[in-house]
């Protein structure tokens, strides 16, 4: 059979089409895969129990002994202590930049450099962030390096540009008109910055804080060097405590029975925790989008 | 320093105003009459909205921008100010409206005073009463202060717009074309409104439309290129213009 150029170009372009298609299929698999494996596995562990107890001892089950899977109470308590640390600093740090470089850095090249710096961050391995606070503390406050402290200072390492760019991106969404609108009412540069331009990009900004900290949940490498777990309940935030990730490495390369399992609650609170934040906050973009659509 | 002739609120003298190297406006003197209506027209890149944002100190905000010159209000030199302390005294609206979309209509309205002043509530209240109800828009929104200012229309966010500058309580107010995105049935609200205003407030505004000039305004002044080319009592800018270019423009033969 004998094609002419036309039906060629043709095929040829249905052909691509078909193969993109399958690249997103592809794409898509190992998100449906994960998110099933990890249900069916880390579902069958969830109880009350799981959420508040401790880790139990290592045990896999033979006739008469059965073993407990109960819990990760201590893990989602570290958790919540080293995001919220982290956070703690990273937010405003960061916020605090993206306003300067929108706000206050215009196009000056100083505006450029700063989110060229964010950018580079964002590219740093997450052990190197975990390396860099690990040589720091350990010269200037050794007694910390292995704390929920340290941990946090990883991790708000890896949040920081998260929330400068997506603030960043937040802030300059705002339509120039609102800025002019409040400096031609006499409203002072900081109090037009601060309080009309950050307040209308709050959920922009909320968006950015939210998925930073969806990142950092699942960050294990550099709680490896610094904040490294422990199977003690999470006591204070200068000692070293327990947290979903580590669990997760734990259990996965235990070969008790109960830690693979506890492993794999573990994994599943963490893709919610994630999925759970992703979708929260394009909710959030979505609504203020349409608001200032209505302008004019 | 010039003396400022009796009866002009702001005196405009020898106003250049650049961007980067662009100089967008030229030795501009305008004296402008108090509680007078006075009007800015010419074509399309004339100048006009530079020199309007240049009376509030708006033009200054962007980035690399440059005046020269000086614009007197009552006596005092506006760049010799605090350029907040301006615009407090110098009230803009825009050609499209720009409420704060995220706000309700009190707050809109209120915004000048929560942000500035700060004063009681009841003073709050009646300002917000007073910059409505002379904004003409009072009866339309009195029963919903607390919807969100984009849930009205967009002639009365241009009205809820000039309510705000009104709440500041200005002594002047600048208008940049602020019927340009509206229709004429909110067009013609505003002109009323205009004409109101200026019992009270001296009013400049920036207009592309010949018959809004002539139908608002009690002096005009063309610009062409950057330049004034004529200025004077609007009945006789358009029925006996002095030069040839004024003469052209209003006739329509460019523009």
């Amino acid at each position: 059979m004998k094609f002419n150029r036309a039906t060629r170009r043709k095929l040829f372009s249905h052909g691509m089409t078909v193969l993109t298609g399958a690249t997103v299929v592809l794409v898509l698999i190992p998100l449906f895969w994960i998110i099933y494996e990890s249900a069916i596995l880390g579902a069958s562990v969830f109880s009350l129990g799981f959420f508040t107890q401790n880790i139990p001892a290592p045990c896999s089950p033979h006739p008469g002994v059965t073993c407990s899977t109960n819990g990760v109470g201590s893990a989602i308590q570290g958790t919540v202590y080293l995001l919220l640390l982290a956070a703690l600093w990273a937010v405003p740090v960061g916020l605090g930049a993206a306003i300067f470089a929108v706000e206050y850095g215009g196009e000056r090249a100083i505006a450029r450099v700063i989110s060229m710096a964010a950018d580079v961050l964002s590219g740093v391995p997450s052990i190197v962030a975990g390396m860099f606070i690990y040589a720091l503390l350990i010269v200037y406050y050794p007694l910390l390096v292995f704390s929920v402290i340290s941990g946090s200072l990883a991790l708000g390492v890896i949040m920081l540009p998260i929330v400068m760019r997506t603030s960043e991106e937040a802030l300059r969404t705002i339509p120039h008109s609102v800025r002019e609108a409040a400096l031609a009412l006499g409203i002072s540069r900081w109090k037009t910055s601060v309080r009309i331009i950050l307040v209308a990009a709050m959920p922009g900004v909320l968006t950015g804080v939210l998925l930073s900290i969806a990142r950092a949940a699942g960050e294990a490498a550099p709680l490896l060097l610094l904040d490294n777990g422990s199977l003690h309940p999470c006591m204070s935030v200068d000692t070293v405590c327990q947290s979903l990730s580590l669990t997760i490495y734990l259990g996965a390369t235990s070969p008790s029975q109960n830690w693979v399992s506890i492993a794999w609650g573990a994994a599943l609170i963490l893709v919610i925790l994630v999925l759970g934040l992703s979708i929260v906050s394009q909710l959030v973009l979505n609504r203020t989008a349409r608001k200032w659509g209505q302008v004019g | 320093m010039a003396i400022p002739s009796v009866g002009v609120k702001m005196d405009v003298q020898h106003l250049s105003a650049f961007y980067g190297e662009h100089r967008a406006i030229e030795d501009i003197s305008i004296p402008m009459a108090d509680r007078e209506v006075t009007a800015i027209i010419g074509p399309s890149g004339c100048g006009k909205s530079t020199l309007i944002r240049c009376l509030n100190r708006l033009h200054e905000t962007a980035p690399k921008t440059r005046v020269e010159g000086s614009v007197f209000l009552d006596g005092d030199d506006l760049y010799r100010l605090d350029p907040t302390v301006v615009r407090r005294r110098v009230g803009m609206v825009f050609q499209k409206p720009n409420p704060f979309a995220t706000m309700s209509i009190y707050n809109n309205v209120s915004a000048p005073l929560r942000f500035n002043s700060r004063p009681s509530r009841e003073v709050m209240d009646q300002t917000v009463l007073r910059a409505l109800k002379q904004a003409a828009l009072w009866e339309e929104v009195r029963d919903r202060l607390d919807s969100a200012a984009t849930s009205l229309s967009g002639g009365q966010q241009q009205r809820l717009c000039i309510a705000r500058a009104l709440a500041a309580d200005p002594e002047v107010l600048l208008m940049d074309e602020p019927c340009s995105a509206l229709d004429p049935i909110a067009t013609s609200k505003i002109e009323d409104l205009i004409s109101q205003l200026k019992s009270n407030y001296t009013v400049i505004i920036v207009t592309h439309n010949m018959q809004q000039a002539a139908r608002v305004s009690d002096n005009t002044a063309f610009l062409y290129l950057g330049k004034l080319i004529e200025f004077g009592p609007t009945e006789e800018l358009f029925e006996r213009p002095k030069e040839k270019l004024t003469e052209s423009y209003i006739t329509g033969r460019f523009g």
